[in-house]
C-alpha cells in the first residue's frame, strides 16, 4: 500500500480539516467562557444539543440555515442556563456544565423519540438541506495544474461553508479578545474581576455575554456535526468532540491561535487513527487505534502536569465573583 | 458555598432546601413530559410501580442503588476535601478490570471464599490506582482535578477497549468480552442469598455488593467524622491554607483522599463484574459514575443522604425502564434528563430558593412571636 503518497497525504490533511472543524468552533467558545472567568465543561453539551437542533428544524423546514439559527438559539439558551446558575447564583460552575451535558444527552434522545418516532436520530436530510461542500473560484481550471492545483482543488477548495466561518471564528475571537476594548475588559474580568468591577464595569454582564459568545459559537459547531459532516442527528453524535476542545483550549494555553493549532493537531491524530486502522507500518508494526485515539487526553494531561511547558488558566477562572456590600 | 445571610434552622438547609431543590428539578421534568405528548402523572404512577411494585422491581432499583451508593460516597469523599472527581466513570471502569483479572487468573484454583476479598481488593486497588495519577498532579504539579479525571475517563475508555479488543476477547468470539468466569467467581445474588434461609423472592440482579455497599458507607462515616484522618481531610476542605498551617499535610491529604475515592468508584466492578455479567466487558459502567455526582449532591456528601438518594435514583432508573416500555412515547433517556435536573437544581442553584425561604421563615417566626407576646 502507498501510505506516503502525495495524494495519501492530501487526503488525511483534508479529512484534519474537516475533523478539526467542530473542535474549533467548541475551543473558541471555550476561550471565551474561561477567559471570563466561566469554566466550561458544558461545551460536549452544547455541541450536541446544537447537533440535535439544526437536524430536528433543517429535517422540517428543509433549510440548513434555519437550522443553524435554531442551533444558536438553543446555544444561547443553554448558556443563558449556565450563566444563570454560575453567574447570577455563583453557583458550582463544573456541576452546572455537567448538569448541561446529562440533561442535553438525554433529551435530545426524548424529544427525537418524541417528534420524529426513532430511537435517538432525526430523519435523514436531502442535499439541499444540509451545508454542502464548494468549489472554491476556478477550482476545474487550476486543478489541472501539477501539485498547486492538487492542493487548491483537494486541501483548500470543496469544504462546506462552516469549515470556512470556523477559520473566520479563530481571526474574529483573536481579534475580539486582542484588539478590542471588549476584550481587554473580557479577559481582565477573568483574571482580576474586582479590579474591573472597581473600574465600575459589570462584571456580571461582561460574563454574561463572554458565555453567549460561547453559546453561538458551540450553536455552529453543532450544526456542522448533524447537517453538514452527516445528514441526520444521531445519538450521543457529538462523541466527547466537546471534551477534546476543551483539552485542545488548554493545549493551545487559553489562546485562540494556538488553540486552533491543538484542534488540527488532534483532529490530525483521529484522521491517522481511522487511517491506520489495520494498517502495519514499516518497522513499527500496528500501531494500536485505540492508542492514537486516547493520545488528545495524553497530550493534555501531559501538559497540564507542567513536565512540558506550563499551561496556566486565567487567574479568576473557575470562582464566582461576590460583590463586596 | 453561599455566606448564609440570615442563620435558618439546621433543618431547613439539610432538608427542606434540598426537597425543594428536588421538587423543582421533578416538575420540570412533568412539564417535559407534557410538552412531549404524554400524561405526566400516568407516567409518574407507572415509574413508582416499576420500581417498587414487585420484589423484582425492588431487586432493580436496590441494583442500581449498590452502583450509586459506591461512586456517590467516592464523589462525596472528595468533595470533603475539596476535590471534585468527575473520573469516577474511568476508576469504576478500571475497578472492573481489577475484578475480571483476578477472577480470570484464580477461578480455576481458588474457592470462592479467598476469591471475593480478592477481587474486593482488586476492584478498590485498580480504582486507586486509575485515581493517582490526577491526584498526583493536583497535588504536586497543580493541575486541576477536574480535568485530568475528565480525560483519564477517556484515556481509560480506550485502554478499556484495545485491551478487551486485543487481550482479554475469547479466542474465536467476534463480540470484546471476555470468557465467563466459573460458577465459583460468581457474587451471590440476593436471591440465593434469600433462598437458603427460606424466603423466596424473584429473580434479579441483586447481589451480595449491596450488602458490601452498605458496609462501605458505614466505613466512610467513621472515616470522615470520627478518626483523625477524617478531620485532616476536611479541614483540607474548608481552607488548604488553614489546614497547612495547623501542621497538616495537605499533599498527602489530597492523595488519600482520591485514592480512598477512586477505591470506592472501582468497586461499582464488583457489582457488576463479580455479581451480574460475570465476564468483563465494554461499557459496564454505563453512566453511572456521572450518576454518583448526582447522588452525592442530593445526599449532602453524608452516607444516610447518599444511600437514601442512591434508592431514589435506582426508583428512577428501573422506573424509568419500565416506563419505556409501557410508554414508549418516553424514551428511557428521560432518566437523563431528569438526573441531570437534579444536578442542576441541587447542585448549581443550590441556594436560589434561600432568599425566598429565609423571607417566609422571617414572617412565620415574627408573626409567632407576636402571638407569644
Amino acid at each position: 500500500m502507498d501510505f506516503f503518497s502525495f495524494n495519501e497525504i492530501l487526503s488525511i490533511f483534508s479529512a484534519t480539516i474537516r475533523i478539526s472543524t467542530p473542535l474549533i468552533f467548541a475551543a473558541m467558545a471555550g476561550i471565551f467562557s474561561e477567559r471570563s472567568g466561566v469554566v466550561d465543561i458544558g461545551l460536549e453539551g452544547k455541541l450536541l444539543a446544537g447537533a440535535f437542533a439544526s437536524a430536528s428544524v433543517a429535517a422540517v423546514t428543509h433549510s440548513a440555515w434555519l437550522g443553524l439559527g435554531a442551533a444558536i438559539v438553543i446555544g444561547l439558551i443553554l448558556s443563558l442556563i449556565h450563566g444563570f446558575a454560575s453567574i447570577t447564583h455563583k453557583g458550582d460552575q463544573v456541576v452546572s456544565g455537567v448538569a448541561i451535558n446529562i440533561i442535553v444527552s438525554g433529551l435530545t434522545v426524548v424529544l427525537g423519540m418524541a417528534w420524529f418516532h426513532r430511537s435517538g436520530q432525526t430523519p435523514t436530510l436531502p442535499n439541499d438541506a444540509r451545508f454542502m461542500p464548494i468549489n472554491l473560484y476556478g477550482v476545474d481550471t487550476i486543478s489541472n495544474i501539477p501539485i498547486i492545483g492538487d492542493i487548491y482543488s483537494k486541501l483548500l477548495s470543496g469544504y462546506n461553508l462552516l469549515v470556512y466561518v470556523s477559520f473566520a471564528a479563530v481571526a474574529l475571537t483573536y481579534w475580539t479578545l486582542f484588539k478590542t476594548r471588549f476584550g481587554l475588559r473580557l479577559r481582565a474580568v477573568g483574571e482580576n474581576p474586582k479590579a474591573v468591577d472597581t473600574a465600575g464595569i459589570s462584571v456580571n454582564l461582561l460574563r454574561y455575554k463572554a458565555v453567549l459568545i460561547g453559546g453561538i459559537l458551540t450553536g455552529i459547531g453543532g450544526t456542522y456535526i448533524s447537517i453538514a459532516q452527516n445528514a441526520s442527528f444521531i445519538k450521543d453524535m457529538s462523541a466527547g468532540q466537546g471534551y477534546i476542545a476543551l483539552a485542545a483550549m488548554i493545549f493551545g494555553k487559553w489562546k485562540p491561535i494556538p488553540a486552533m493549532f491543538s484542534c488540527f493537531l488532534f483532529g490530525f491524530l483521529e484522521a491517522l487513527s481511522m487511517r491506520l486502522q489495520g494498517v502495519s507500518l514499516p518497522l513499527i508494526g500496528e500501531v494500536p487505534v485505540q492508542l492514537i485515539q486516547a493520545s488528545p487526553y495524553i497530550l493534555t494531561v501531559i501538559l497540564l502536569a507542567g513536565f512540558v511547558g506550563r499551561a496556566i488558566a486565567p487567574k479568576a477562572d473557575g470562582i464566582p465573583y461576590i460583590k463586596e456590600r | 458555598m453561599n455566606q448564609a445571610s440570615k442563620p435558618l434552622p439546621v433543618w431547613i438547609d439539610i432538608v427542606v432546601i434540598p426537597l425543594i431543590n428536588l421538587m423543582l428539578a421533578l416538575s420540570v421534568s412533568i412539564v417535559i413530559i407534557y410538552l412531549i405528548g404524554a400524561n405526566p402523572f400516568e407516567a409518574i404512577k407507572l415509574m413508582i410501580q416499576g420500581a417498587f411494585g414487585s420484589s423484582e422491581g425492588v431487586g432493580y432499583t436496590l441494583y442500581y442503588a449498590t452502583n450509586f451508593i459506591f461512586t456517590g460516597l467516592a464523589v462525596a469523599i472528595a468533595f470533603h476535601s475539596m476535590l471534585f472527581n468527575i473520573g469516577g466513570e474511568g476508576q469504576a471502569y478500571i475497578g472492573g478490570l481489577g475484578v475480571a483479572v483476578v477472577l480470570l487468573a484464580f477461578d480455576h484454583y481458588l474457592p470462592a471464599w479467598m476469591l471475593v476479598p480478592m477481587a474486593l481488593m482488586a476492584s478498590m486497588v485498580f480504582g486507586a490506582a486509575w485515581a493517582a495519577i490526577p491526584a498526583y498532579l493536583q497535588a504536586y504539579r497543580g493541575s486541576h482535578i477536574v480535568i485530568t479525571t475528565i480525560m483519564f475517563n477517556f484515556i481509560a475508555a480506550n485502554l478499556m477497549v484495545y485491551l478487551l479488543v486485543n487481550i482479554f476477547i475469547e479466542p474465536g468470539s467476534m463480540t470484546p468480552q471476555s470468557r465467563p468466569f466459573l460458577d465459583n467467581a460468581w457474587l451471590p445474588s440476593m436471591q440465593a442469598i434469600f433462598a437458603d434461609i427460606g424466603i423466596k423472592i424473584s429473580e434479579s440482579p441483586l447481589n451480595l455488593s449491596f450488602i458490601f455497599a452498605l458496609i462501605a458507607s458505614f466505613f466512610v462515616w467513621i472515616y470522615v467524622w470520627h478518626t483523625r484522618w477524617g478531620y485532616e481531610m476536611r479541614s483540607v476542605g474548608f481552607s488548604e491554607q488553614a489546614a497547612s498551617y495547623a501542621g497538616i499535610k495537605t499533599k498527602r491529604v489530597v492523595m488519600i483522599t482520591m485514592l480512598i475515592s477512586g477505591g470506592l468508584a472501582g468497586l461499582v466492578g464488583i457489582n457488576e463484574i463479580m455479581g451480574v455479567q460475570h465476564k468483563l466487558m465494554l461499557d459496564f459502567v454505563a453512566g453511572y459514575g456521572f450518576t454518583g455526582i448526582a447522588v452525592a449532591l442530593m445526599g449532602r456528601n453524608h452516607p444516610v443522604g447518599i444511600i437514601m438518594a442512591s434508592i431514589l435514583f435506582g426508583a428512577l432508573f428501573q422506573g424509568g425502564a419500565e416506563l419505556a416500555f409501557d410508554m414508549p412515547i418516553i424514551s428511557k433517556e428521560m432518566v437523563f434528563v431528569i438526573q441531570g435536573l437534579i444536578i442542576l437544581f441541587s447542585g448549581a442553584l443550590t441556594y436560589m430558593s434561600r432568599p425566598w425561604i429565609e423571607k417566609l421563615f422571617c414572617v412565620f417566626y415574627q408573626t409567632r412571636n407576636l402571638r407569644e407576646i
